[in-house]
């Protein structure tokens, strides 16, 4: 295919491809090859299909598929029969067979495969009609399952590359950056930012200027920019070269993990196949505007995250953050004005120039405009990636979305925001979720991660744990954060080994409070915050662990043990039997006895228990 | 350690020896050798016309870098918050167990190194290890031992 040349050879282009399409109609298995799916095996089932396909003499009749990430990734590998839109969750090779025989030979259900509704047991067989799927609002992650992440050509069949064209040939930058700001799209990297402001200043200053984004993602627990990044780079390009129009920029990176070897490839081909179709370098589309965007890979460093760290490791230092009282819109990449933007920030872009800052606006809250998309994880019932409308109510996602806890525990909290964010407790499940809400409860939105936490989660423990991720990636320049985290930390873990004292509690607010205020960058003045949102609204376990030496949630190991209810045992013998130290002893059907001297709190036997009889004591 | 200098050359000439591209040059060098062996440091320095105190302080840096040579496989537990709270301490010491090792040593045929991250972008699949480039999820302390028990199968064979 030869680079389109102009605004019509785009056009033209886009037709022929629907038309074909249209033509083709033939069957289309979807298959995830999302990172999650590929966790579960994505690639034995890809090869068994086939395989299988060949067997049947259908590979011709029936395409199959890799596509992007479908966000229900709990229940991976993902596969979707088209026309139709049959869906098959948790696939394996060995269903292949029963899939091509029945459903695609045959247009018959494979009954044991569709997916049964937890909570109703009631067989759905379409993707759309799932709980999980149905509350949502998919503007960004739509086309995600539908697409080949690996080709132009779905992309542009989908309407993609159409507000490019509507913004090299019909706005100027000003009407750009107004249909941003309009829009009301605020920062989704973690500090909401409005998006349209940032690009007005980038806009006046002069010099170089770059686009940036921001695909460090570097939040544990979220993973939305990744899954955008494998499953439609396209679309994230698509904005920053509307970005770099709006501001008048001529060059380009993304900032990519190391870790993230699928993103890094797919997006390599994405940068590749929109240079060979006139997308990118010389004369795009022959508007006369050029511009080059490349990749860049960082190394596990959650500070390279921070704006002016990223930009330092771009120039291929280490990534060190500096003090901000000149922006990076005016200095930033080789002391250039320089626009960051988070990976989902850019995906917005399209979406708002194509459809109208209106359009846009009318979805979400009063100054939290659009969708986000979620990571929803940890201990709720399907886990995933959820895109809803700004202002959805925890509630709705944990519960109607998320399908709520499993195996019958009660919900304890919701962490948001990441190290940087805070521990939400039960009374605020009716809050809904937007960037002025969080932060009135002391968390903050972040980059969309949310990790759901049950009883059997200590929050003390929590609060230790982001503390033990902040120390290790303190860049360690300034004492508030150095060594304020270390403090915080000893006390946090004396705290969980039973040697917590009196006016610990008040220490850790005082020290929290320092760190706050006097740190360098916002990796510090944000660090305290699990600390201190944990202190605010589970006191009591605090109190717990240094009155009681008890740890209730039986997490902290010197602070608990196992007792097996006598009353409550039934003589399984399932603990006795998964018991790797041979703790547990008695016979069939009589009740059990835990020997603490052996017992190493494994937590094998609790788990494993169907009758609540293992007990945290 | 023999190193292939032809192909030390290579990679820093695809990044057109620029200084800029400093840590790029040192992961694809790691991707061959596991970690960047100090041999080359002299190298790169001559190469990209930095000093050597960058090198080293790029090098400790990243976590993706190690001047230490690792093991064949590279195990990778993810200790982020999702998989924290399903229980990663479990997977990590079930991989002691079964390794001989603790958190980031290498095991002594050089076959296995066991490493801690923070958060590899499964988090819907928690607990989740990657070994080198390939990711396993949904794991507990039994299936991740029979893991390992496959690569070291792969590599008998
Ligand atoms: C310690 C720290 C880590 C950060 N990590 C990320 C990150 O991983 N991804 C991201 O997009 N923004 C991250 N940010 C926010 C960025 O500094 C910056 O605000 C953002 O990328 C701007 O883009 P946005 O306006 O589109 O959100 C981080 C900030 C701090 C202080
Ligand atoms: S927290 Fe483990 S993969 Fe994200």
């Amino acid at each position: 295919m030869a680079k389109l040349e102009n605004r019509s050879a785009l056009e033209s282009y886009r037709n022929g491809l629907l038309a074909e399409q249209e033509s083709r109609k033939k069957k289309l298995i979807s298959l995830c090859a999302g990172s999650g799916c590929g966790a579960y095996g994505t690639a034995k089932v890809y090869d068994a299909l086939v395989q299988e396909l060949a067997k049947h003499g259908l590979q011709k009749e029936v395409t199959v598929k890799l596509s992007g990430c479908h966000g229900f990734c709990e229940k991976g590998p993902i596969l979707v029969i088209h026309p139709q839109g049959i869906f098959y969750p948790q696939i394996k090779e060995d269903h292949i067979p029963d899939i091509v025989e029945k459903t695609i030979k045959n247009g018959e259900l494979v009954q044991s495969l569709v997916y049964k509704d937890p909570a109703t047991k009631e067989k759905i067989t379409h993707e759309k009609d799932i709980s999980f799927y149905k509350l949502q609002q998919r503007v960004i992650f739509g086309n995600n399952g539908a697409i080949d992440p690996t080709s132009i050509e779905d992309y542009i069949a989908v309407g993609g590359y159409q507000a490019l064209e509507k913004a090299l040939f019909d706005m100027t930058p000003e009407e750009i950056i107004d249909q941003v700001k309009k829009s009301g799209l605020r920062g989704r990297g973690g500090g909401g930012f409005p998006t349209g402001i940032k690009w007005e200043t980038c806009h006046k200053h002069n010099g170089d200027k770059y686009v940036i984004c921001n695909a460090d993602e570097g939040d544990p627990g979220a993973y939305m920019d990744r899954s955008l990044l494998e499953g439609n780079p396209h679309l994230v390009l698509e904005g920053m070269i509307i970005g770099a129009v709006a501001i008048e920029s001529n060059e380009g990176y993304v900032y990519v993990r190391h870790e993230y070897p699928l993103a890094v490839k797919n997006l390599s081909i994405a940068l590749r196949r929109a240079e060979e179709l006139g997308f990118l370098g010389k004369n795009i589309l022959g508007s006369g505007f050029d511009l080059n965007i490349h990749i860049s890979r960082g190394g596990g460093a959650f500070v390279c995250g921070e704006s002016t760290a990223l930009m330092a490791s771009l120039e291929g230092m280490p990534g060190r953050p500096r003090a901000k009282y000149i922006h990076t819109v005016e200095k930033g990449f080789r002391n250039n004005p320089s626009n960051l933007n988070n990976v989902e920030t850019w995906a917005n872009v399209p979406v708002i120039i194509d459809k109208g800052a209106d359009w846009y606006a009318a979805i979400g809250t009063e100054r939290s405009k659009g969708t986000k998309i979620f990571s929803l994880v940890g201990k709720v019932t399907n886990t995933g990636l959820v895109e809803v409308p700004m202002g959805t109510t925890l509630r709705t996602i944990i519960y109607d979305i998320g399908g709520g806890i499993p195996n019958k525990k009660k919900f304890k909290a919701v962490q948001t925001g990441g190290p940087s964010g805070g521990c939400i407790p039960e009374q605020f499940l009716n809050l809904g979720v937007d960037f002025d809400e969080l932060t009135k409860v002391g968390s903050i939105m972040g980059s969309g991660g949310m990790i759901v936490m049950d009883q059997d989660t200590c929050m003390v423990d929590v609060a230790r744990y982001f503390l033990d991720f902040l120390k290790e990636e303190s860049c360690g320049q300034c004492n508030p954060c150095r060594e304020g985290i270390t403090a915080m930390l000893d006390i946090l873990t004396d705290i969980c080994q039973g040697n917590g004292k009196e006016g610990d509690i008040e220490l850790l607010e005082d020290l929290g409070m320092m760190i706050q205020k006097f740190s360098l960058c916002g990796l510090g003045t944000s660090a305290p915050n699990p600390v201190l949102t944990t202190i605010l609204y589970f006191r009591d376990e605090y109190e717990a662990h240094i009155k009681d030496k008890k740890c209730p949630s039986g997490v902290c190991k010197p602070l608990f043990h196992y007792e097996i209810d006598e009353e409550a045992c039934t003589g399984c013998t399932l603990c006795a039997k998964r018991c790797p130290e041979e703790a547990i002893t008695g016979e069939k059907k009589k009740p059990h006895h835990l020997n603490l001297e052996k017992c190493i709190k494994c937590g094998i036997c609790y788990d494993a228990c169907k009758f609540d009889a293992v007990r945290i004591q | 350690m023999d190193i292939d200098w032809k192909k030390i050359d290579d990679i820093a000439d695809a990044y057109h020896n620029d200084r800029e591209s400093l840590l790029m040059i040192m992961q694809d060098i790691s991707d061959i050798y596991n970690y960047v062996p100090p041999e080359v440091i002299p190298v790169l320095v001559e190469k990209l016309g930095i000093n050597p105190s960058l090198v080293y302080s790029v090098a400790t840096f990243y976590k993706t870098i190690s001047l230490e040579p690792r093991g064949k496989y590279i195990v990778s537990v993810c200790t982020g918050t999702a998989c924290h709270v399903r229980g990663a301490e479990k997977i990590m010491d079930a991989l002691e167990d079964r390794l001989h090792v603790k958190e980031s040593q290498t095991t002594e045929d050089r076959l296995f190194t066991l490493e801690a991250v923070r958060c590899v972008g499964c988090c819907a699949s928690g607990p989740v290890i990657t070994v080198n480039q390939n990711t396993h999820g949904g794991l507990n302390r039994s299936s991740v031992v029979k893991v390992i028990d496959e690569y070291e199968k792969q590599h008998v064979s």
